[in-house]
């Protein structure tokens, strides 16, 4: 770069910026920057030329009232005009302008454009430097399409100077960034990949950059970058400190240049070539052995870089997850930095060694770090490092150290802050359930939690208690006499007078042999926290109370009384009342026997995927952590413990299992149907079975309280079958759909030809097809009688608002269907958006006088618009990746109605309208899937993955869509096939 | 009520700052818990400070309301130049109260020592803060009649008082007629009355008046024996229409000249009492000088000047303007310091003035061209033209053409209000209302007086 020499130091800019800063107030530096502006716009309003230094100088003072906050609306011209100028002082400032001001959409920007080129075409550096900086500065769109092209050009061009290919670099990468799709592809992709080789270390530093962001997008078109950048790694690693002269910072060579390398390598696997894999090997050791030795000064800068370097490398090694040694020393290396005064060190040792932990190799010796984790958590200083070390417990947690990290986890928790308490009340949780050996030691463990952190147990931790307990008969006994004890506290918290609420109420009668905690006392101990208690609480005690009747008759008197008294009879809450008056009479009016049948003690609970992991999950996104990763890698530790000790009752559950959450957030859709005369209640809780209900999986307190209430008068089925009190129902006005629509209509799933209905009188067949977001679909109605029907109307209707989603265009048919005659309806079908209900078809005639009519669901759902799209494993798991928010999941994971065979399952698959991607999924026996829904207003994509398990005759499904909704709908259809 | 007051400088600097109760400040309600003196009441103390400076004077945007509420504080500030006075509570108080007695404190300021500035302040903070004692108690504002502070905070260092002066200033102060201390003896009984108005205007290009009012105030200046009864008329029209009701002729005669003030206060020494039941003004007067009223009318404004504005744009680059103003008022009289700003483009880059009478000239640093006139007497007209060259800039953004305003000052009330007597009644003195000599003067400036062109 010239020197600037002393006559262009702009005196009249010096004067101004002066002036400004002396200003002693706003009104004043206004003045001043007015008084200016009029100079400079007579200046340049004026008839004589002005020569560039003034122009400038001019220029400059513009810019600076700019970078003062003014606007600036002129001297565009005067600053494209610098940009011809030969000196460079005069180029600068106009190039400085011009990035700094000038917008995109200027009618400037062809000028600009014209001069940035005839700078790029020149033959000086600096001027083709000042010009590619522009671009770059500015990178707009218009700019990348002007010189995208000749970037790349100039990048490889063989007489380029060192500081122009920089520069050159940097450029396209900037523009890349901006605009991928601008950036053509070519052959100077495989040239780009030599720079690597440079003389000029500058220029190595800016192609690293540029080929790890390229190398995102097509990883094959540089894979020949590897083997370049390794020999590049190694001829830095084992330089000494004063081989690289300009490039050496502070006795490290090169550090900027060795992370940005590492960073390259972790774009790829690790290098099949042996000899290229052997010398990286020995790279990698170079620096973990030179981080071994003393260091060459005291500075800070010098053990930054060199820190830098060592743990991009050890995110490598964890990235190749390959080489039990280097594991084993990286994790050695950061159990040291474990103890580092640094706390920015602390932090970050602790941060990879989360994901070292993950590691089959490594998990060992991450576990000897366990007593420094633990002093960590309790001593360090910085909440954040505190973070990083519970997580790095969670992470580094298995069967053998559970009780010792749980119970660290524990102690730490009456300490921690309250930011991070529910995260570690759930993260004890969920390890308590994952790694218990005996279950009085979790039953004590989560008892313990809501003891000391009652507030931040959230709802699923306390379910899944009761669910355990319920589910296993051998710790029943125990977790009541626990419960009973936690509960004599003389406060205790909500949470637990639930669990304990619901723990005596089924199995107080196991703990009722001991004199201390005879029914009377379990009573009253539970009945003098009732008056402390919220509603839900208090609602769930009198359930308990009710059960109590049933366990220990010699307490009916006593409960009795209680639910008789003013205070729950005539309850202000609507609910309490409802249950002391209902469960007052039930204990009154039913025999013993009756009894007994209506508060038997619940079933298990179905297995299911924990849903505390389902709630940590959810809080924590996507990149969750090791939480998933260990599930996933570990099927036996997929279900709670199921795998290790699997109970007879857990696996002969026969009803399909959804997410518990999933549950309490929408109502099961298929709710029990609602008994004819919906008015009387105690008859129907008597008429009702107890037994018929639980197997519907409702959380524990819901099941528990739904096997005695009535089902819901709210329940859509109930309302349908009410008899409608409306007049002569109109044409419009049509039935409910037949009982069996819905079977029907799962039947056309994954077909689109057969005989939808068929009774005596009529015989309604389908034939259809699609494409994209269109069909057609053909029904054939056959009169199977010898007599004319009459008045034959079918009508398609959309029930809600499902005409906005769906267009559905019909024929008439002819009023008139002689016997055994068939008549055939065209239909047109328009997608327009995503839906979930499919249209009904009402048919209605006369038969020999009388009316019929008949409502069916049209087979006409959502996978009907899938169009199969084939992609490779890697762009499956990418997309699989992005569509990553909880929200977009559906998962479900359900019992075999069939039997189990891949021809079939695949035939189905394919007849739902995925393409079936193989060699995607690991594990042969899975499926996978994926397509797009293609309807007029968007396109949703689809990814799917079915994974039976032949031996439990369950399968999992989950299906991830970029819409909500879609994903929860295609699942459940879905998974009525199999 | 006020829980501290701050004076601070255009830097944000405080000058004066006086805290009357502990409340104030982000972290009052915790730390009041703890303690209320020492090094914390500092802290709080400081926060209030610091938030009004970092939150107003050195805020990003201009504040523009007077009152600003941060950390459920209150700052109501007023700003003399570049002074910023600043009260603070914490508390629901009348704003109105805060307000007026901000502009108090600045009149008694000024009345002391000048001009409010940064280097009166620094050289007067004995001073200030002496005053702030007499007229904020515990926050409540408390007797600001400058010549009743006068009498006990002097400025010519320590007056040895006799205990027969101070038992009188202690009984004048708390007395009934606190403005006012008794044996005041003149040997010419004397009286001055200015009557001041600023007219406001917002012209339309073509004439028509959009809006229009004056404020007025009238000051009174008085040299008077002993304990004077005064009594005080002006052409109110509900004063004439009820004295008219006797003679309809006089109603007719004087009916042109009444006229309608729309609303008034008074100085705390006039009768409210009277003035509510009979409408007559009367009151013992300060000594020295006082406002003993304020007033605003809308009807029947005299205009002193009337602009006629011409823009004409002449392509993209040049602009001719012509400016006419005419003065509309009696022949005799002579207006004075006449000013005319003419706002000129944004992008303006060079300017030719020509006019018939006084300067003109292009202030680039007020983006205007002024034309200054130093006299000009009534039913006169005078012209300006002036050729205005545009640079052409990329953004098509058109130019808003702001209103041509106007300064200037004229011998008469433009409201038309007319003094037409001010008797004044000592019993106990020898003196009768023709003995006093009486002085007065109209005064009629502009205040936001503006033509769009």
């Amino acid at each position: 770069m010239p020197a600037v020499s002393k006559g262009d130091g702009m005196r009249g800019l010096a004067v101004f910026i002066s002036d400004i800063r002396n200003c002693k107030s706003k009104e004043a530096e206004i003045k001043r920057i007015n008084k200016e502006l009029a100079n400079i716009r007579s200046k340049f309003k004026g008839d004589k030329a002005l020569d560039g230094y003034s122009k400038k100088k001019y220029v400059c003072k513009l810019l600076f009232i700019f970078l003062l906050g003014h606007d600036i609306d002129f001297g565009h011209m005067e600053a494209v005009n610098l940009l011809s100028s030969n000196k460079y002082t005069e180029k600068q400032i106009g190039y400085l302008f011009i990035s700094v001001l000038v917008n995109s959409n200027s009618e400037l920007i062809r000028l600009i454009n014209n001069a940035i080129k005839n700078d790029l075409a020149s033959r000086n550096p600096t001027f083709m430097c000042l010009a590619l900086h522009c671009i770059a500065n500015v990178g707009s769109r218009e700019m990348g399409e002007a010189f995208a092209a000749d970037i790349p050009r100039i990048l490889v061009a063989g007489d380029s100077m060192d500081s122009v290919k920089q520069s050159a670099a940097l450029c396209l990468l900037r523009l890349y960034k901006a605009s991928p799709d601008l950036v053509p592809m070519g052959e100077w992709t495989a040239r780009v990949v030599h720079l690597l080789n440079d003389q000029h270390m500058g220029v190595v530093t800016a192609a690293v950059s540029l080929i790890t962001c390229l190398c995102k997008k097509n990883p094959d078109d540089f894979k020949t970058c590897i083997s370049l950048a390794v020999s590049r790694l190694s001829r830095i690693v084992s330089s000494a400190s004063t081989d690289l002269q300009d490039y050496t910072y502070y006795f490290v060579p090169a550090p900027w240049l060795s992370v940005k390398l590492l960073r390259l390598l972790q774009c790829y696997p690790p290098p099949e070539d042996a000899a290229v894999k052997g010398r990286l090997v020995e790279c990698l050791e170079t620096v973990l052995n030179k981080a071994q030795e003393p260091p060459k000064s005291k500075k800070v800068q010098h053990s930054n870089a060199k820190n830098a370097i060592l743990f991009e490398t050890i995110s490598l090694i964890i990235h190749y997850d390959s080489e039990p040694n280097l594991l084993v020393r990286a994790c050695n290396q950061l159990g040291q930095f474990l103890q580092h005064r640094e706390t920015n060190l602390r932090y970050l040792a602790l941060e990879s060694m989360c994901t070292l932990a993950s590691s089959e190799f490594s998990h060992e010796a991450v576990k000897t770090h366990i007593d420094t984790v633990i002093n960590a958590l309790k001593t360090e200083r910085d909440v954040s490092v505190r973070q990083r070390a519970a997580d790095l417990l969670y992470a580094m947690c298995d069967r053998s150290n559970a009780k010792q990290i749980v119970s660290e986890m524990l102690r730490y928790l009456e300490t921690a802050d309250y930011a991070i308490r529910e995260e570690i009340v759930l993260k004890v949780a969920i390890l308590a359930e994952k790694y218990a050996v005996d279950y009085s030691w979790y039953v004590d463990t989560i008892l313990n939690l809501i003891r000391i952190a009652g507030d931040y147990v959230s709802e699923e931790v306390w379910y899944r208690v009761l669910q355990i307990v319920t589910n296993r008969d051998d710790v029943q006994g125990y977790a009541a006499k626990t419960v009973f004890e936690a509960l004599q506290a003389p406060a205790c918290h909500e949470n637990m007078v639930k669990v304990g609420g619901y723990i005596l109420g089924e199995f107080g009668n196991l703990i009722a042999g001991d004199p201390r905690s005879s029914p009377p006392v379990q009573f009253s101990l539970l009945h003098s926290k009732f008056h402390l208690c919220s509603v839900a609480t208090r609602a769930l005690l009198l359930s308990t109370y009710i059960k109590f009747i049933n366990l220990f008759p010699e307490t009916k008197a006593t409960i009795q009384g209680v639910l008789r008294a003013g205070s729950q009879l005539r309850n202000a809450d609507v609910e309490l009342q409802q249950r002391a008056v209902e469960y007052l009479t039930l204990s009154s009016v039913a025999s013993t026997d009756v009894l007994a049948t209506v508060l038997e003690e619940m079933p298990p609970f179905p297995e299911r995927e924990s849903s505390i992991l389902a709630k940590l999950k959810r809080k924590k996104g996507p990149g969750a952590g090791s939480a998933l990763d260990d599930s996933r890698r570990d099927p036996s530790s997929n279900d709670i413990n199921g795998g290790v000790e699997p109970t007879p009752s857990t696996v002969s559950t026969p009803s399909p299992s959804a997410d518990l959450l999933g549950l309490r957030a929408a109502p099961p859709p298929a709710a029990a149907p609602a008994p004819a005369g919906a008015g009387n209640l105690l008859v129907d809780v008597f008429s009702d079975g107890p037994a018929a209900q639980p197997s519907l999986g409702p959380t524990p307190e819901e099941a528990f309280l739904s096997e005695l209430e009535p089902p819901a008068p709210e329940s859509p089925m109930a309302l349908l079958a009410d008899p409608a009190p409306a007049a002569d129902p109109g044409p419009e006005d049509i039935g409910p759909p037949i009982p069996e629509a819905d079977e029907l209509l799962n039947k056309f799933v994954c077909k689109n030809n057969g005989v939808l209905f068929e009774n005596q009188l009529l015989q309604i067949g389908v034939k259809s097809e699609f494409r994209q977001n269109l069909g057609r679909m053909y029904l054939f109605y056959g009169n199977k009688t010898s007599v004319q029907f009459q008045n034959f109307t079918p009508t398609v209707v959309h029930p809600g608002d499902l005409q906005t989603h769906l267009a559905v265009q019909t024929k008439r048919v002819a009023a008139q269907v002689d016997g055994g005659a068939q008549v055939q309806q065209v239909l047109n079908i328009e997608c327009l958006r995503d839906f979930l209900t499919p249209p009904l078809l009402s048919v209605r005639f006369r038969y020999g006088g009388t009316p019929q009519s008949l409502t069916l669901k049209l087979p006409v759902t959502i996978n009907k618009f899938f169009q199969p799209t084939e992609m490779a494993a890697q762009d499956f798991f990418q997309r699989w990746k992005q569509l990553s928010l909880p929200l977009q999941e559906a998962q479900k994971i359900f019992k075999a109605n069939h039997p189990m065979d891949a021809e079939v399952t695949k035939a189905k698959l394919l007849g739902f309208g995925s393409a079936l991607l193989d060699n995607v999924d690991p594990n042969p026996e899975n499926f996978v899937g994926a397509g797009i829904i293609q309807t007029k207003a968007l396109q949703v994509g689809c990814l799917l993955r079915l994974e039976p398990n032949a031996q439990a005759q369950m399968y999992r499904l989950t299906l991830r869509t970029s819409k909500e909704p879609v994903s929860r709908h295609l699942c459940e259809l879905l998974a009525q096939q199999f | 009520m006020i829980g501290g007051l701050f004076i601070y400088n255009h830097k944000g600097e405080v000058l004066i700052s006086r805290v009357y109760r502990d409340d104030i400040g982000s972290q009052a309600a915790d730390s009041a818990l703890f303690s209320s003196s020492g090094p914390f009441l500092e802290e709080r103390e400081r926060n209030a400070v610091d938030a009004f400076r970092v939150n107003v004077i050195h805020a990003r945007q201009q504040v523009r309301s007077p009152v600003t509420n941060i950390a459920r504080t209150s700052f109501f500030h007023v700003k003399r130049s570049n002074i910023w006075l600043a009260a603070v509570t914490k508390q629901n108080v009348n704003a109105a109260m805060v307000f007026e007695f901000l502009y108090k404190m600045c009149d008694v300021m000024a009345a002391y020592f000048g001009k409010i500035s940064e280097e009166n302040i620094k050289n007067n903070f004995v001073l200030i803060y002496e005053l702030l004692d007499e007229i904020l108690d515990f926050g409540y504002p408390q007797n600001s009649e400058t010549g009743a502070l006068k009498t006990f905070i002097t400025q010519q260092g320590i007056k040895s008082q006799t205990k027969e002066e101070q038992s009188q200033i202690t009984s004048q102060v708390t007395g009934q007629i606190g403005w006012r201390r008794e044996g005041i003896k003149y040997r010419r009984n004397e009286l001055f009355l200015d009557v001041l108005e600023s007219v406001n205007l917002l012209m339309s290009p073509q004439g028509q008046v959009l809006s229009a009012h004056v404020s007025g105030r009238v000051v009174m200046k008085s040299y008077l024996s002993g304990m004077p009864e005064c009594k005080f008329g002006m052409n109110d029209k509900i004063v004439i229409e009820k004295q008219g009701k006797g003679t309809a002729d006089e109603t007719s005669k004087s009916g042109k000249q009444s006229i309608a003030i729309d609303d008034c206060t008074f100085h705390q020494c006039v009768r409210l009492s009277k003035f509510d039941s009979e409408r007559s003004i009367s009151f013992i007067p300060p000594d020295g000088e006082f406002e003993l009223m304020r007033y605003r009318t809308t009807k029947d404004i005299i205009l002193p000047f009337r602009v006629i504005p011409l823009v004409r744009e002449v392509g993209r680059t040049k602009l001719e303007v012509k400016v006419v103003i005419k003065s509309n008022f009696k022949p005799s009289l002579l207006a004075q310091k006449i000013e005319v700003r003419i706002p000129t483009p944004l992008n303006t880059s060079g300017v030719q003035v020509i006019c018939m009478k006084g300067k003109a000239k292009y202030k680039a640093s007020e983006n205007a061209i002024v034309w200054k006139i130093k006299r000009m007497a009534g039913m006169k007209e005078s012209q300006i033209s002036a050729e205005i060259e545009l640079l052409p800039t990329n953004d098509k953004k058109k130019w808003a053409r702001p209103p041509i305003s106007m300064n200037f000052e004229v011998p008469f009330a433009p409201s038309g209000l007319k003094v037409r007597y001010l008797k004044v009644f000592e019993p106990k003195l020898n003196y009768s209302d023709h003995d006093v000599i009486k002085w007065v003067r109209y005064i009629g400036r502009s205040g936001i007086y503006e033509t769009r062109c």
